[in-house]
């Protein structure tokens, strides 16, 4: 069974459609990255995943462990493994890092019928994984986003995203706004989690990124559909030529 | 007629009542429905009291009935009969839960979500009382002794009166003189029980001193007055919590708090009011409309921190009067407003000594249909030569159908006093909800969280325990606010 099967869906913000007939398999323990020009609807499409209700689904369906995802709300997603690392990840001004992703594994273990960590493991569970990813003490006692320069807001997604172990992340137009010692670091953060039973889906513009986090499977995607599946060859032949050949 | 006859009368006509549907013996513990002089004699009576203090509950309702009940607040209520009122209402043996087993379990499960601890909870459910007043009655104060080595008073305002007359004399309405206001005034003439506090000069409290209220009692008025003193150079910080049983009519709660903060002295002083709301459709709840204020003697400092989520109409501006020199003045608040909540809330910063300072932090969060305002008013006095003022008043919205109103009044007597005014006003974004739920967070989490992030400059001045408790109740009370 593929951990997630999204079967010709279309999407529309407003009045327009922005994914249409939009098919995609990811098995287990794969990596798959999507590519395209601005407004071909690859962010779009990591909202619709995540359930992000300024999207509507028009028709077609999503399986996410063979259970119906669309009808989830975003946090039972969340709790069921899917993840999205936000392109722009939103400010909660007042709330620490700490806090935030305190409430976020009490909420998951509660799905699950299970009491919260106590303080002290949680502290433990989540320095280790700060540690890895050069986030210091003094940036989770600081408001979510608040203040924080683009590269420490992936880094921070990043530490989310392994903090609370999903099954499925989505990672957003993780290298925009990186230098390149910042995208290694995230890049790092990214493959160390890379497990045979989760699995990853980059959405990005460049090749550079998937030098540092390798894909099994790239997709170009143009006007809300994929036009073109490949191994990572693709991304070189894709630099070359430039998207024009698609249109 | 003598002071026998009155109350053998009186307790006729309250058995009386007891005919007319009461289904509990009442009949010794409760004064005679309405409010006449006999009424206030009846209270007087009751506690024992010496005769300034009747003449001053006396004078009071004098003057009270020559007042009219103020309408300039942002609220709005179907008008008070003050005749079909109970003026005085204590336990009664046989009504109330004998254990938690027979207390309603939808109370206990707020309690739980609260993190209340057994112990308090069954405080709170009127089975055990601790430091609490139930309905009229101050029913018990615990750590006596370890305060009384020190020399602190702290017990119920009807045993201060008995063991330490002279200090009550001195300073009762010393603050709040019963010409205050309607409600102020109406408290002076029935005020029934509330707290007593005494620090006296050099003693800092070796622990925070804290009151529960509670309304139990059916159509029963609370009026419950508390006076806090400490002298020169002592500390005191005193919590207050709140809570009252839901009741389909409306209750009234008209209480007063007088602090005397003399040279040197500080006192803080925490609320969080959690009366009983109304329902979702706005059925029934307390009208909470208190006077609290405190006098603040040279270099003395007092600070007000409330967080207030409970109450269908709050009318309460804790306030701080800086007559002396360098004295300082703080207001801390949260009101929290869902459904049908009304809340006209604010403070008042009255400059008078020199080189006073005062900082105002309002944040006020309305959900649902309710509506909210913002009073303040802060006054630089002719010689009140370098005051200083901050105020920062915020709001939030959850919805499209509540409001948010602030209403900052500011006179300026001289010309080097500064007075500063920030307000804004926002709304829980669409982008936060889903950035929050996308982590796992359940709507009605995300918002609270938001919330509690809101409020948390505020929250902060607040002990430690009381502000996780306040953070709790700031998630219950948003429950149904979204979607």
């Amino acid at each position: 069974m593929a951990l997630l099967e999204i079967k010709n869906l279309c999407a529309s913000v407003g009045e327009k459609e922005i994914l249409k007939d939009f098919s995609l398999t990811i098995e287990a323990g794969s990596v798959h990255a999507i590519m395209g020009p601005n407004g071909s609807g690859k962010s779009t499409l990591s909202n619709v995943i995540a359930g992000n209700p300024a999207y509507k689904i028009t028709s077609g369906s999503i399986q996410f462990k063979g259970k119906d995802l669309l009808k989830m709300t975003p946090d039972e997603r969340a709790n069921e493994g899917v993840f999205l690392a936000f392109q722009y990840p939103v400010e909660i001004p007042g709330v620490s890092y700490a806090t935030f992703l305190k409430q976020a594994l009490a909420s998951k273990m509660k799905y699950f019928g299970e009491k919260p960590l106590d303080a002290v493991h949680f502290i433990k569970r989540l320095k280790v994984r700060a540690q890895a990813l050069g986030v210091t003490d003094e940036m989770l006692k600081r408001p979510v986003n608040v203040g924080f320069s683009g590269g420490e807001k992936k880094r921070l997604e990043t530490l989310q995203m392994g903090f609370l172990e999903p099954d499925f992340c989505i990672l957003d137009e993780m290298d925009s706004g990186l230098d390149i010692d910042a995208l290694k670091v995230v890049s790092q953060g990214v493959n160390i989690m890379r497990e045979a039973h989760r699995s990853f889906l980059l959405i990005t513009h460049y090749q550079r990124l998937l030098e540092l986090i390798e894909p099994d499977v790239i997709h170009i995607m143009i006007d809300g559909h994929i036009v073109e599946t490949g191994d990572k060859t693709l991304a070189l032949r894709l630099e070359e030529k430039g998207y024009a050949s698609y249109r | 007629m003598s002071k026998k006859e009155t109350i053998s009368r009186l307790e006729k006509i309250t058995q009386d009542t007891y005919k007319y549907g009461f289904t509990t013996d009442v009949s010794a513990e409760t004064a005679p429905k309405g409010l006449n002089e006999n009424v206030i004699r009846f209270i007087s009576n009751k506690k024992n009291e010496p005769d300034w203090l009747l003449d001053f509950r006396l004078k009071a309702y004098k003057h009270w009935l020559t007042m009219k009940e103020p309408h300039w607040a942002k609220v709005s209520y179907s008008p008070i009969d003050y005749q079909d009122l109970y003026y005085y209402a204590a336990p009664r043996q046989k009504e109330g839960p004998k254990s938690l087993d027979e207390v309603d379990p939808k109370i206990l499960e707020t309690y739980e979500k609260l993190g209340i601890p057994l112990q308090e909870q069954k405080m709170l459910a009127g089975v055990v009382a601790v430091d609490a007043v139930f309905d009229s009655v101050s029913v018990a104060t615990t750590y006596r002794a370890r305060l009384a080595e020190q020399g602190i008073i702290f017990c119920s305002m009807s045993e201060a009166v008995r063991e330490h007359p002279e200090l009550v004399k001195k300073y009762l309405g010393s603050v709040v003189p019963y010409t205050d206001n309607f409600f102020a005034c109406l408290n002076s003439a029935v005020f029934s029980d509330g707290s007593f506090v005494f620090i006296p000069k050099g003693v800092r409290s070796p622990m925070e001193l804290s009151s529960y209220f509670r309304i139990n009692a059916r159509n029963a008025g609370q009026f419950e007055r508390t006076l806090i003193v400490c002298e020169e150079g002592a500390y005191v910080s005193y919590l207050e919590g709140c809570t009252a049983p839901q009741r389909d009519e409306n209750q009234l709660h008209a209480a007063v708090v007088e602090i005397v903060v003399l040279d040197d002295a500080e006192v803080k002083y925490s609320t969080v009011q959690n009366w009983y709301p109304g329902d979702k459709e706005g059925k029934g709840g307390i009208y909470n409309f208190v006077t609290k204020r405190g006098l603040c003697h040279n270099r003395a400092k007092l600070s007000w921190t409330q967080v207030e989520t409970g109450s269908a109409i709050t009318w309460k501006y804790p306030s701080c009067v800086l007559a002396g020199d360098d004295s300082i003045g703080e207001f801390y608040s949260v009101a929290l407003t869902n459904n049908y909540q009304q809340a006209d809330t604010g403070t008042k910063m009255i400059h008078l000594g020199r080189n006073t300072r005062s900082t105002i932090v309002s944040k006020g969060i309305s959900a649902g249909h309710s509506n909210q305002t913002y009073r303040g008013l802060v006054k630089m006095g002719k010689k009140a030569q370098g005051g200083r003022n901050f105020s920062r008043c915020d709001s939030l919205l959850i919805g499209d159908k509540c409001g948010a109103h602030t209403i900052p009044v500011m006179e300026s007597g001289n010309l080097s006093a500064q007075i500063e005014h920030e307000a804004t006003t926002s709304k829980i974004s669409e982008e936060q909800l889903f950035y929050c739920m996308s982590r796992g967070l359940s709507s009605e989490e995300a918002v609270s969280l938001i919330v509690n992030g809101f409020c948390k400059e505020v929250m902060q001045h607040l002990p430690m325990e009381f502000a996780i408790e306040a953070g709790r109740l700031i998630g219950i009370s948003l429950e149904g606010s979204i979607g």
